[in-house]
């Protein structure tokens, strides 16, 4: 029913996705595929952009915990920014903050994990 | 004084993100109500898990019913299905510890439906669940 989309691109050594749209478990299989696609060229610092996914569900952040952990195997790291405040009220109750960094900007988001 | 409350009553197809219907009248309820934007969100934040429980609790009734009462100081929401049941006190609270290492990463549900709430209660048989969730205004 509802569409997603993702766009990709990177900054120097980190992968910027921005996505688009409810991020259920749909998304988030799209946001790991993406993730995992460049972790086999040897990427590992990803940043998302959700600023345009501003409705989550558990089962779609679920499966971004899937991908802290690929990355945790690559010494890599995983950010976001421009979360709304419920998004990001959602994964701190999930503890991915613990984990992942949130950020308040692209440049500041970049400027750290480069 | 149940019955002098006014309530909005959805049924919901079994269909993919057919929670989004009921995010959609959360948002209207909330409006009337003047809640705030932000508990706006939590309130469709919790009635998305709660969906997604209802749904995968559902077996083959093909339906959940959901339930906005609103009363002068507080909404209530129940989200009913007709699956098999459910024992929440075998649901185990999750930890970010152990579900980064787990091959089970979901499980959420519950956790984020109690945190975004003011109170949450679940009657549960072989015959179905409720969860009544409630925010104050």
């Amino acid at each position: 029913m509802s569409d997603f989309s993702i766009d990709v691109k990177e900054e120097g050594d980190v992968v910027i996705i921005s996505t688009d749209g409810y991020l259920n478990n749909v998304g988030g299989e799209k946001i790991a595929e993406a993730c995992y696609e460049k972790i086999e060229t040897g990427k590992k610092h990803f940043l998302l952009n959700l600023e345009k996914s501003t409705v989550v569900n558990s089962i779609g952040v679920s499966i971004l915990i899937e991908i802290i952990e690929k990355l945790q195997d690559h010494d890599g790291k995983l950010g976001y920014f421009n979360l709304a405040p419920i998004v990001e009220k959602t994964f701190s109750i999930m503890g991915l903050t613990k984990y992942s960094t949130i950020f308040t900007s692209e440049g500041e988001a970049i400027a750290e994990m480069s | 004084m149940k019955g002098s409350s006014p309530v909005v009553e959805l049924t919901l197809p079994v269909l993919p993100d057919m929670e989004l219907a009921a995010t959609k009248t959360a948002e209207v309820v909330a409006k009337h109500m003047d809640l705030s934007d932000e508990k706006s969100a939590e309130i469709s934040m919790a009635l998305i898990e709660a969906c997604i429980n209802a749904f995968e609790h559902s077996g083959t009734n093909k339906k959940i019913e959901i339930h906005f009462r609103i009363k002068e100081d507080v909404l209530e929401i129940q989200v009913t299905d007709r699956g098999k049941g459910f024992d929440e006190s075998k649901v185990n609270i999750p930890k970010i510890e152990e579900k980064i290492v787990s091959d089970r990463k979901r499980g959420w549900g519950l956790q984020l439906i109690k945190e975004l709430m003011d109170s949450v209660e679940f009657e549960s048989s072989t015959e179905g669940t409720t969860v009544t969730m409630t925010k104050k205004k």
